[in-house]
């Protein structure tokens, strides 16, 4: 969204420099505190490294309900640390003080944020250089008032879009949304199995008749192969579990090899521009 | 009758709680399911349809039954027991399962799903699903499933699959995280059984209609009976459902007191309870649903303590939030050493093995009947029998089955 004084979010800026450059986002998810707080930082500097565009950073909750089991043990995982929602701030305040380009998009549930208070939360959320909202359980239909604050306070609100979605709902997330929409892949959780391409593609086409902002896809991406071919129809792909999976598998080269793995990625969904 | 009560608003909203957050991709299934209950609650077929199998297959009117020797024994007001638990499968649960399974057939759903704490609504469901020609996954956290053996091997019985879940807390908020991802998975088949007066809407208003047949009865009961409505109306509450049934046709009947009675667990003092409302949980989003929630101050739902596991959950339903905060209904909280004490003045007095969820609504009546003359009326929603509960009593007298 356009921030008061009219110069261009961080999320904005991301997207009309790939788009001037016929690039596709890259962006990659990790859970905050996963599997300890220390380590989040430097696994986001990391994430950047192999090519991330934008880093949605998930925001552990006891009861993740949109979630598959790997993602569900990150949250456990972090929370059996304690970490909060606060501390997911620090964080990104933390990441910032070397990065100021790369746009975080917290990704979580409502009840954090509702606890805290949005006027209390978008407060602290800019100050530490957060940039997006992506609540999972907060459909438009509720979102109005709390939207109304967090935009107010320059934050992109990110909604997601489903396959069930009937266009009679678009305008509403139209009206709503900032920054760019997440399209899920499929009827499912996160790390669910295949997804179809040509129904994305399918659906897609629909979405942009009735939303003017980038469209980024997630669930189910796991590879270059699906990153690829997602990319010839999306402006964003977004890969979570399968880095989530990178995390679970140990600390010991675990920056080198979610770099690596991105950049496989990265590689692959630059190929896909033309 | 109650022009001035009409929740929820349109968008299923009890005041400041209920609503609906849930991932987008539930959205269009809860809208088909809002639209489509409308046009079954006013087409008389289906109804007809509904109340037949009251009648029929549940055992319906359920008695209001005068707990002579017990009112006798605690001394005070005259306690009636409105018997859900001679209902076909031995609790409330049934009545709701009855009519969501009409409501899945009518939608053209082969495929149902239920989440169960007790166990008692996985039971209705199972049955229902059976009767119905219906495929039936239960979710149901591991610890439920340990503590409630009988309604689980029930369950296997009557053709259903049980999944347990080991995830969180294992308990029945677990349950529920559970189902709803085999929803959001599934949600072109199947339908989602929400077995308490909780969830998304349009759940708490439907959940709540299809179980005020308990009220709706005892009204009339009441007036055969007594010749007059009873002073006060208790009932356990886990989510609700039991109580939202028994209460809701009272709320426009003065000098009706209605008293919600959540589980203490320890007590309330302790921390270590499941009674949302008696302690003053600050609202929270959990399970589709604003209301009082049971959270840290970082907003992460805490693990609750019940010695019945019907009513170990975090949250409540967002019409008793409601009521709560305009004084209709009143809540408070009954601790599990006192459950257990009501529990056995039951089967002693009475001859009635309670469920250890509606003990906890006895042991507040007994503690109000002392309070009041005996020629006023407390009427408890007796919501299950006890058999389920057999091994967890016999445990805590150290009797191994
Ligand atoms: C016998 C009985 N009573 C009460 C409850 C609590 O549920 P609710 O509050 O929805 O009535 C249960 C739930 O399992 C139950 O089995």
């Amino acid at each position: 969204m356009l921030i008061s004084d009219g110069t261009m979010s961080r999320i904005q800026t991301t997207f009309s420099r790939l788009q001037a450059a016929g690039r596709k986002a890259l962006i990659p998810y990790v859970t905050a505190g996963d599997p300890r707080p220390g380590i989040t930082v430097e696994l986001m500097h990391a994430l950047v490294k192999g090519g991330a565009d934008i880093i949605e950073l998930g925001v552990p909750f006891s009861d993740p309900m949109a979630d598959g089991p790997v993602i569900q043990l990150a949250a456990e995982r972090a929370l059996a640390h304690g970490v909060s929602l606060r501390n997911v701030l620090e964080m990104v305040a933390e990441f910032r003080q070397t990065n100021t380009e790369t746009p975080v998009v917290l990704m979580g549930y409502a009840n954090p944020i509702e606890a805290m208070g949005y006027p209390v939360f978008s407060a602290a959320a800019v100050a530490a250089g957060v940039d997006g909202v992506l609540t999972v359980d907060l459909p438009p239909e509720e979102a109005r008032e709390r939207v109304a604050v967090l935009k107010a306070h320059g934050l992109d609100p990110v909604f997601l879009l489903a396959p069930t979605t009937p266009v009679s709902r678009l305008a509403a997330v139209a009206e709503l949304a900032s920054g760019y929409v997440y399209y899920v892949s499929l009827k499912g959780v996160t790390g669910a199995a295949t997804l179809d391409v040509d129904s994305v593609a399918t659906k897609l086409a629909e979405l942009r008749q009735h939303i003017n902002l980038p469209i980024g896809v997630g669930f189910g991406i796991r590879d270059a192969q699906s990153a690829q071919a997602i990319a010839s129809v999306a402006d964003a792909i977004i890969i979570g579990s399968r880095i989530v999976q990178e995390v679970e598998a140990g600390e010991a080269g675990l920056t080198e090899r979610v770099s690596a793995f991105l950049s496989g990625i990265r590689a692959a969904i630059d190929m896909a521009r033309a | 009758m109650n022009d001035i009560y009409n929740q929820p608003d349109a968008r299923g909203h009890f005041g400041q709680f209920g609503g609906i957050f849930v991932a987008e991709t539930l959205m269009a299934a809860l809208e088909e399911l809002r639209v489509e209950y409308d046009k079954a609650r006013n087409d008389p077929a289906f109804m007809a349809e509904y109340y037949s199998d009251l009648k029929h297959y549940v055992g319906r009117p359920s008695p209001l039954y005068h707990a002579k020797r017990l009112s006798e024994e605690v001394g005070g007001a005259q306690i009636y027991l409105k018997r859900e638990d001679l209902n076909h499968t031995g609790a409330h649960k049934v009545n709701n399962t009855i009519g969501q399974a009409l409501l899945a057939r009518r939608m053209g759903k082969k495929r149902v799903i239920a989440e169960t704490g007790a166990g008692q609504h996985g039971v209705a469901s199972a049955t229902v699903a059976a009767r119905f020609g219906l495929e039936c996954v239960v979710y149901m956290g591991a610890e439920d499933v340990k503590r409630q053996s009988p309604n689980v091997y029930r369950m296997k019985l009557l053709g259903a699959t049980v999944v347990p879940v080991e995830s969180g807390t294992k308990t029945l908020k677990d349950a529920m995280n559970e189902a709803m991802r085999d929803w959001v998975t599934n949600v072109d088949t199947t339908y989602y059984i929400i077995g308490t007066a909780a969830g998304p809407h349009p759940y708490p208003m439907l959940v709540r209609d299809f179980q005020c047949i308990i009220g709706e009865e005892c009204k009339l009961q009441a007036q055969e009976q007594i010749g007059r409505q009873p002073d006060a109306v208790l009932a356990c509450v886990g989510g609700g459902s039991n109580a939202i049934g028994i209460f809701h046709p009272y709320i426009g009947v003065p000098g009706v007191r209605l008293i919600g009675v959540e589980a203490g667990g320890f007590g309330v003092e302790t921390g270590k309870h499941a009674a949302p409302l008696t302690s003053a949980a600050k609202p929270g989003v959990l399970h589709g649903q604003r209301s009082n929630l049971m959270q840290d101050e970082n907003g992460q739902v805490i693990e609750t303590h019940s010695i019945s596991a019907g009513l170990d959950y975090p949250g409540v339903g967002p019409e008793h939030c409601y009521l709560n905060e305009i004084g209709r209904a009143e809540y408070v909280a009954a601790n599990d050493d006192e459950a257990l004490l009501a529990f056995h003045d039951l089967c002693r007095l009475e001859g009635i093995i309670p469920a250890l969820e509606s003990s906890h609504a006895l042991a507040y009546a007994k503690k109000l009947a002392k309070t009041m003359r005996p020629d006023q009326v407390i009427v408890v929603n007796l919501s299950g029998r006890g058999d389920k509960d057999i091994p967890t009593i016999a445990k805590l007298d150290g009797i191994e089955l």
